[in-house]
């Protein structure tokens, strides 16, 4: 009885707050996040052109050189405090491309050197990117597993 | 006679008087409208130290003592020493009483802590157990963000409703008896709030979540001691923020409290100007704290303001509670505070 | 050359997109950035398996491989690869061994950064 009189209370007050809250601007984020995201990934081009036509590296390689250099350049604008100044204006336009997995690894590897080298640095170093290796390897090894099943079958 | 008024309000007859206080605040606080008024603006963010942590407590304990500098006592006089911060296990306030060498109570009311230390300390003088208490908390963005959300250096961004951690401390020293006659002002009644929950669970907006126990605090008081918005010169929140503040209004309105809106102040919505992009304001115990200390103190004490009721808004989460999806409960406590005479020669 | 210029336009306006769906994603729910990565990375895993990411690839290049779905796409690649070319060893190598390049370089320049630099107040 209590409870149910609780949730519907909760339920009122749920509705106040959402018609109070101030909007995010929707349109003026997401044009930021497709013109900073559609920016990061012209330089990956750019990287991955030089390493296949210049250095003759072949589609993986250059590929993986790209996001080397890219991963690079994020660390270090993470480093100098520029990037989250970038995250602020762009979201996820500099979340989501490999630049933002690698700020994601490098702002706790910074913020914790207070800790310690090994349970500072070392361990929360991956404290926000672990997730994405754990269901990212994860899941692709079910993906090879499934193959396989697959292989075997047919 | 019995002190108690109503179910939760206590009237502390004796008056103990508010003999001083000090406040230190951090760059971005100096640059909002009340800037100039902090005792003490801290270079940068280190302050000096070499952590974030050692940053934070180091402004507590010298707004303690420049709150103590500031009424000519030492630390030796000082009979108790009541405070907390938001940091796991109060190291600030433990590592400050530390320092301090004044015996210590720790307390944790998140937010709050100013307005319950002002409680506690108020009904231990008035009981006669203490005649100079400090009381005090101190809050820090940087140590604020790396306990509660993310690495200053991550990417991300904030939301509307999202509301920054003030960097700064307040410290204030009451006392009773004698000393409490030349004070400018006095303590009359303190409001214990209730912990109310109406299933909040966005960590990123504590205004939501801490409006309903300001509403529930706000309106027992005004039952208890039979006054109204009428009866004070401001009603001050302490870190609600814009949104948190359009909902006490509305949940005050809804419990047929009649709401001067130009007299509810929030030290959230104000500690900051708007161009100072903090989205729905401040907040942190430094918020109330060092406002209370830079600002509504002087006033009251100087009898701009006769009356007022600081009322410090505290959200009862950990990075543990909201990470198993818990929803966020919220707690107010309030004070009322008068302007005296003072007796110079007493 | 025009066919390198139309390329660059393809993997801005590809990426751009990917991107812009993230910021939805971000505005609409309270995810938080952690979780949209996660979701980023299990698509492209999902998408790369079914063959359905490839075809994006080859239009954008670099519009579809560096969000993080692209990194997804490679260790599913990777898996699939391994398993072709060394049967059920691979499917465990493989998709490792694909996001190699990317994980060292993160946690070689994460290491470094800590060294040297200091986190800043936000301004």
């Amino acid at each position: 009885m209590q409870d149910a009189k609780n949730r519907k209370e909760a339920q009122r007050y749920a509705e106040l707050v959402a018609r109070l809250a101030p909007k995010s601007e929707m349109g003026q984020g997401m044009a930021r996040a497709f013109l900073v995201g559609g920016l990061i990934c012209v330089l990956g081009q750019m990287l991955t052109d030089f390493f296949s036509m210049r250095m003759r590296f072949g589609a993986q390689s250059a590929a993986t050189a790209t996001s080397i250099c890219l991963i690079f350049l994020s660390a270090l604008l993470t480093g100098l405090g520029l990037y989250d100044r970038i995250g602020k204006f762009a979201g996820a336009g500099s979340i989501v491309p490999i630049t933002g997995f690698a700020n994601s690894v490098v702002a706790p590897a910074m913020e914790f050197r207070r800790e310690g080298l090994v349970m500072g640095v070392g361990a929360k170093m991956f404290s926000l990117a672990g997730p994405v290796l754990v269901y990212g390897i994860g899941s692709s090894i079910i993906v090879g597993l499934i193959a396989f099943a697959l292989e075997v079958i047919g | 006679m019995s002190r108690r008024l109503g179910k939760q309000t206590v009237a502390l007859a004796g008056g103990p008087g508010v003999l001083g206080w000090a406040s230190v605040a951090g760059r971005k606080e100096h640059d909002g409208p009340y800037g100039d008024k902090f005792d003490r603006v801290i270079a940068d963010e280190m302050d000096g130290q070499d952590s974030f942590e050692a940053a934070e407590r180091h402004m507590l304990e010298s707004a303690v003592r420049l709150c103590l500098l500031k009424t000519g006592k030492k630390t030796e006089d000082v009979q108790l020493f009541l405070s907390g911060d938001l940091l796991n296990q109060i190291i600030s306030a433990g590592f400050a009483a530390r320092a301090l060498g004044i015996p210590f109570y720790g307390l944790y009311g998140a937010c709050s802590t100013m307005s319950e230390s002002l409680s506690l300390g108020g009904m231990l003088a008035d009981g006669g157990f203490a005649d100079l208490i400090v009381c005090a908390t101190c809050s820090h963005f940087c140590t604020a963000e790396r306990q509660y959300r993310a690495p200053l250096e991550l990417g991300n961004q904030r939301t509307p409703t999202q509301q920054w951690t003030v960097t700064g401390a307040g410290a204030v020293l009451l006392g009773a008896g004698a000393a409490a006659a030349r004070a400018k002002a006095a303590l009359t009644h303190a409001t214990c709030g209730r912990v109310l929950d109406l299933g909040v669970t966005d960590a990123n907006n504590m205004g939501a979540a801490m409006a309903p126990a300001a509403a529930d605090t706000l309106a027992a008081h005004f039952h208890d001691t039979d006054r109204s918005f009428e009866d004070y010169d401001l009603v001050v929140t302490g870190d609600l923020g814009r949104h948190g503040r359009d909902l006490l209004i509305e949940l005050l309105k809804e419990k047929g409290v009649f709401v001067r809106e130009e007299k509810l102040f929030d030290c959230g919505c104000e500690i900051f100007s708007a161009r100072q992009d903090t989205h729905a304001g401040g907040s942190g115990c430094g918020c109330s704290a060092s406002m209370l200390c830079a600002h509504l103190l002087p006033e009251v004490c100087a009898g701009h303001l006769q009356r007022i009721l600081f009322m410090a808004t505290g959200a009862l989460l950990s990075p543990t509670s909201s990470m198993q999806g818990e929803s966020i409960p919220g707690v107010a406590h309030a004070v009322a505070i008068e302007h005296r005479q003072g007796e110079e020669n007493a | 050359m025009i066919a390198m210029l139309w390329m660059y336009v393809k993997a801005f306006a590809v990426g751009g997109l990917i991107c812009m769906i993230g910021e939805a994603l971000l505005l609409k729910t309270q995810l938080t950035s952690a979780r949209i990565l996660v979701g980023y990375v299990t698509a492209g895993v999902i998408l790369g398996a079914l063959g359905l990411y490839k075809p994006l690839i080859d239009f954008a290049g670099a519009g579809a491989t560096v969000p993080l779905t692209g990194f997804g796409y490679m260790l599913a690649h990777g898996a699939i690869e391994g398993l072709e070319n060394e049967g059920l060893l691979g499917a465990f190598t493989g998709g490792v061994r694909a996001g190699a390049g990317g994980i060292a370089a993160a946690v070689f320049f994460g290491y470094l950064a800590a060294l040297i630099f200091k986190p800043k107040m936000k301004g």
